[in-house]
């Protein structure tokens, strides 16, 4: 299978979906001349033309808001955020315009729509630059959110969001465009809604999304080590967010880590403990541990930025807890 | 896809983008009709806001029915149409049935939104009606995708725009004119400058007081035109459409008018924030007054007639109301249906 | 002399006590000075010490209760001694409102441990209407009254509203087996009982030998007996042993019928899921059973001596990438079936991943070897030193039979047992297969 980086995973869905369907149009900061901040639309103004890849002004707001306006009279556009940080200028756009469309309309206006671009923390970008959004976005009914951690699942998922008739979030990496993962040559989608459990273990189930299953997959190989064999659950969809594999995992193990990259308080992970202790009450043997961000804004120093972020000995720590081996 | 509606059958009024060939003019009774139309829709719907059968925010449209006459009747059929949240008169002059509007105000399954919508979000696929939009300026930059899509698929149609004065010192505005002209879309934008956002006057909000002006930041053609005179909107517009069409240029019209009701039925007509005598001299330029002037001048005016005529339209609103009134409210499964299409 | 532990006035102005929780329990050794419990006065949460040494023979106050100053709330004496005239003569816990139960015959009589019948019972209108000996009959601030405890939970009583900490998935299997939480310690923070602390209690259940369970995989003294080579024995042992080779083995094949097996296993997984067991899980079973019977076979050649054990350890050989490792269950003969099961399963896979400790793959007493998953009919298997005998286990397969004078078709398994000669002889080597064929052909009788 050919091994390719997460960056040309989504390139090779961006050029497949629009040679498919020629409703379907990039538009974002820098997608076209510029070749993409990220080089994530590499290629695709040559293919498909100034009228399909769209330079902006950068103006979020702006450009979120005419999507959502194409997609109401039958495009289909992909905005691509340079960040989900600038995104936050185009809330209004994504939460009231793209996500009620459908409902306030009475089931008129469908707007298919995918707005797309990294999400998270780098490196040392600090404060304005280095968030998680999913809670945010996860929280409005009317989006669908998705969030792939390797190229494999970048590629099927934005195809996927691609082809839906909702408005649906794909939550990207910067740190993840240059990591490598097979990706089949032939085409193939990955339904959203779906999790995927990413290793097998009966010790603990650690469920989580994003770049952060990368930490996770870390940490699963070091506790194997141990003779500590963990569930890595990929969520994948954060809505609709795969209860039952969550709950099939957690039965099987009795244990639960909930690892996110954002702030605690309303995160993700909160939802997932919900679920938990909805469906799995009586099978879980300890309090179901979070890890997460520090609750402050990200830091620029190298070593607070550490501090703060989730990682590998964090989640690690966080099964022996569940596991009572921290005793 | 989500399913078209068909709503032919509670139609009372012709339609009148449906009704009228392109380029083709409506006659004064006509534009008097619809007016008049919305003048007696809207009393009905203070009526029943204050029965409580219309809930929420409800924003009338009454003093400004000339804006949303004229302007839509420079429309084609296949024009798009959006609006803010004061959305009633250009929804009835576009052409959504008065019946099923009333069902939407008063919250019953056969509203043009099933229910859902409410005063603030009337909307009609069938007609390019792409709805009243519920925050300040947040819906201008949806036209500017309208005008993005009809050029894209390379098209003639234009999309009209209609929002507040107030929605001008917005970022969307910014936001959505710039892009407009740089790509240069088909796209109308229509302020409606009633003079207050709720109870700021334009003075206190704006540092240019020409509003019109704001397009020379853009490059944009601009006009101020008179919101009291249907047909000089509809003039206005007219011309709009016409460098819309060719050359794909979007205009910014400053239309000025007045309301003549409080911001939303929850607010006062008048006191904080604007006189009463301020009120009644607007009200003398009451656009439908404006237009029976000219049509007297024009002899096209009678009395029998025009009494019958607001009989006519007085028993339209009657049945839009028993139409609402007889509507069942939607069924409690349509709750969490229509949040996503599946 | 019994030593009375009364409710000590740990502060200046303190009235009353309430017993927080108590450091030790009924029958342990304290000594004078050692903490028996927390009380909690009207300052703060203070310690209430022995003033004797001995044994404490009983607690006469629950946690959560609260007793007057000078009340007694528990007896430290000797091991033996009577302490019930002295528990009469005192006026019982006053520590619900108006719940003084005067001393009455009713609170002399039991023996120890008799918690129930001390603790305060709910409040009746007899009690309720009569004080306490020291006056103190209505103290502030009282606690509601509790129903009668337990005398386990007069014993067990813990800081959780009177209820053992226990996780979610432990109360739900703790209920499944019948188990008592309030028996059991809880491992986890807090003293919480969880998953493994049930899995524990359910070993020690299975192991039916409470003393040996304690310690399942150390071995003691009693757990074998070394018996003498006789001048026999020794020429036996030194003759056969030139003749073939370091360990004279010799074999015995037994045909056996597993058709009653084979129902009893359907019958077991139609039940239960749970107890899905296989036909190599029955046959350990069977063997340990059968072992522990013939602790002739049961044995260890030590080279001066033949080592004869009374508990039986298990080795079963597990096929591994690069060759093979013998995992073993211990104190296989008190294990139920579904335990065996459930830890084969648990070793092979271990064994397979390289996961075991080198203690859970040394120490069997005897080893079996099963290659019937390969379509083996049957084989030698070569013995695993010093033990004395190793069973091959065939496939289990349908055959024709002769029973009662008619050809049917059966299920048929075969065994192999490879002796030690050294240490058994052929007819000590076939009396053991023949118990357990036996066994096996009845599986009943594995539930002796």
């Amino acid at each position: 299978m050919p091994v390719v980086t997460y960056r040309d995973a989504l390139n090779q869905a961006l050029q497949e979906e629009m040679q498919r369907d020629d409703r379907v149009f990039l538009m974002g900061e820098e997608v076209g001349v510029y070749q993409g901040a990220y080089k994530v639309s590499k290629g695709l103004l040559q293919e498909f033309g100034e009228m399909r890849v769209v330079d902006t002004p950068i103006t979020e707001l702006g450009f979120a808001g005419v999507g959502v306006g194409a997609a109401m009279v039958g495009l289909r556009p992909i905005i691509e955020f340079m960040t989900w940080n600038f995104a936050l200028l185009a809330m209004d756009q994504v939460v009231n315009s793209a996500a009620k469309m459908l409902y306030m309309s009475g089931g008129q206006f469908n707007i298919p729509i995918v707005f797309r671009g990294p999400n998270g923390a780098a490196l040392q970008l600090s404060a304005q630059h280095s968030q998680a959004w999913e809670s945010w976005l996860a929280h409005i009914p009317g989006l669908k959110v998705v969030a792939p951690g390797t190229p494999y699942d970048a590629k099927g998922l934005l195809k996927s969001a691609v082809r839906d008739d909702n408005p649906v979030i794909v939550l990207e990496g910067e740190m993840l465009y240059n990591t490598k993962g097979e990706v089949p040559a032939e085409e193939y989608l990955i339904p959203i809604g779906k999790a995927a459990l990413k290793r097998e273990g009966e010790h603990c189930s650690i469920i989580t999304h994003g770049k952060m299953i990368l930490v996770a997959l870390q940490a699963a190989d070091q506790l194997t080590k141990e003779g500590i064999r963990v569930d890595v659950l990929d969520l994948l969809s954060l809505r609709p967010m795969d209860v039952e594999a969550i709950t099939a995992s957690v039965r099987k193990t009795n244990r639960a880590v909930v690892l996110e990259e954002g702030w605690e308080i309303g995160g993700i992970g909160a939802q997932v403990v919900d679920y938990i202790q909805r469906e799995c009450f009586d099978d879980l043997d300890a309090p179901i541990v979070r890890v997460h961000q520090v609750d402050v804004p990200m830091p620029y120093a190298k070593n607070l930025e550490r501090a703060a972020k989730p990682d590998v000995p964090k989640t690690i720590a966080a099964v022996k807890k569940v596991m009572y081996l921290d005793q | 896809m989500a399913k078209k509606k068909s709503e032919s059958s509670v139609s009372t009024v012709p339609s009148p983008a449906s009704s009228r060939a392109a380029g083709v003019a409506p006659s004064h009774t006509d534009l008097l009709r619809q007016m008049l139309l919305i003048r007696r829709f809207e009393e009905r719907c203070a009526e029943a806001y204050a029965l409580g059968k219309i809930g929420g925010f409800c924003h009338l449209y009454i003093g400004q029915e000339a804006v949303g006459v004229g302007a839509i009747s420079a429309l084609r059929a296949d024009d798009y149409v959006i609006s803010s949240y004061r959305d009633h008169g250009q929804a009835l002059a576009r052409g959504i049935p008065p019946r099923t509007i009333m069902a939407e105000l008063f919250g019953r399954v056969d509203g043009c939104s099933k229910g859902k919508g409410g005063s603030m979000h009337l909307f009609d696929r069938n007609i390019n009606f792409l709805g009243g939009h519920g925050i300040v300026g947040g819906h201008i930059p949806l036209a500017t995708g309208v005008g993005f899509a009809i050029k894209y698929r390379g098209g003639d149609q234009v999309c009209l725009c209609f929002f507040g004065e107030a929605a001008v010192n917005n970022g969307a505005f910014h936001e959505a004119l710039n892009m407009a002209a740089l790509w240069k879309l088909p796209v109308i934008y229509l302020i409606e400058n009633n003079r207050y956002g709720m109870g700021t006057a334009l003075e206190r909000a704006s540092a240019i007081n020409d509003i019109a002006e704001r397009a020379c930041s853009y490059d944009m053609p601009n006009e101020v035109v008179d919101g009291q005179d249907v047909l000089a909107v509809r003039d206005a517009v007219l011309r709009a459409t016409q460098r819309a069409r060719g050359e794909h240029t979007p205009t910014l019209l400053e239309v000025r008018t007045y309301r003549f009701m409080g911001h939303s039925m929850s607010d006062a007509a008048s006191g904080t924030y604007r006189t009463k005598e301020e009120l009644e001299e607007y009200m003398k330029r009451d656009p439908i007054i404006v237009l029976r002037t000219t049509m007297e001048k024009n002899g096209e005016w009678s009395d029998t007639a025009m009494t019958a005529l607001d009989e006519e339209l007085k028993a339209v609103a009657q049945d839009a109301w028993d139409f609402a009134d007889a509507s069942a409210e939607p069924a409690v499964e349509a709750l969490t249906e229509d949040v996503y299409v599946w | 002399m019994a030593t009375k532990v009364v409710m000590e006035a740990l502060s200046p102005t303190m009235e009353e006590g309430r017993l927080v929780k108590w450091l030790k329990s009924e029958g342990d050794t304290v000594a004078k000075g050692d903490v028996l419990a927390e009380v909690e006065t009207d300052k703060a949460v203070m310690e209430l010490v022995a003033r004797a040494d001995g044994v404490l023979r009983t607690r006469l106050l629950d946690e959560g209760q609260t007793a007057p100053v000078g009340q007694l709330v528990g007896v430290i004496g000797a091991p033996n001694e009577d302490i019930a005239a002295l528990i009469a003569s005192q006026p019982a816990v006053a520590s619900a409102p108006g719940a003084a139960s005067a001393a009455a015959p009713a609170v002399a009589a039991p023996a120890i441990p008799a918690a129930p019948a001390v603790v305060a019972p709910p409040p009746t209108a007899e009690s309720a209407a009569r004080p306490t000996r020291l006056g103190n009959a209505a103290p502030k601030h009282q606690e509601p009254p509790l129903p009668p405890p337990s005398t386990e939970q007069a014993q067990h009583a813990q800081d959780n509203g009177g209820r053992p900490r226990s996780s979610p998935l432990a109360r739900r299997l703790a209920s499944d087996r019948g188990l008592d939480l309030q028996q059991l310690h809880g491992s986890g923070p807090g003293g919480r009982i969880v998953k493994r602390d049930i899995e524990a209690a359910v070993a020690t259940a299975t192991a039916q030998r409470p003393a040996t369970a304690a310690t399942p995989r150390r071995e003691a003294a009693g757990d074998f007996a070394d018996v003498p080579l006789t001048q026999l024995r020794k020429t036996i042992a030194r003759r056969l042993a030139e003749s073939i080779g370091p360990i004279p083995t010799f074999y015995l094949t037994s045909e056996i019928d597993l058709t009653r097996t084979a129902e009893m296993r359907q019958a077991m997984a139609a039940a239960d899921t749970r107890l899905k067991v296989s036909f190599n899980d029955i046959i350990l079973k069977a063997v340990a059973t059968a072992l522990a019977r013939h602790p002739e076979v049961n044995a260890h050649w030590l080279g001066d001596r033949i080592r004869q054990f009374n508990r039986v350890h298990i080795g079963m050989a597990v096929a591994i990438d690069d060759g093979l490792i013998t995992p073993v269950i211990f104190d296989a003969d008190t294990k139920g079936l579904g335990d065996i099961a459930a830890e084969s399963r648990e070793l092979a896979a271990r064994a397979r991943d390289r996961k075991l400790a080198p203690e859970e793959y040394t120490g069997s007493t005897f080893s079996v070897s099963n290659l019937g998953m390969f379509g083996i009919d049957q084989f030698t298997a070569i013995i695993n030193p010093p033990e004395a005998g190793i069973i091959a286990v065939g496939a289990v397969e349908d055959k024709p039979v002769v029973l009662d004078g008619a050809v049917t078709v059966r299920k048929r398994v075969r065994l192999t047992m490879s002796c030690d000669h050294r240490v058994i002889d052929g007819a000590t080597g076939a009396r053991f297969l023949q118990d357990l064929r036996r066994m096996l052909e009845n599986p009943l009788l594995l539930v002796y």
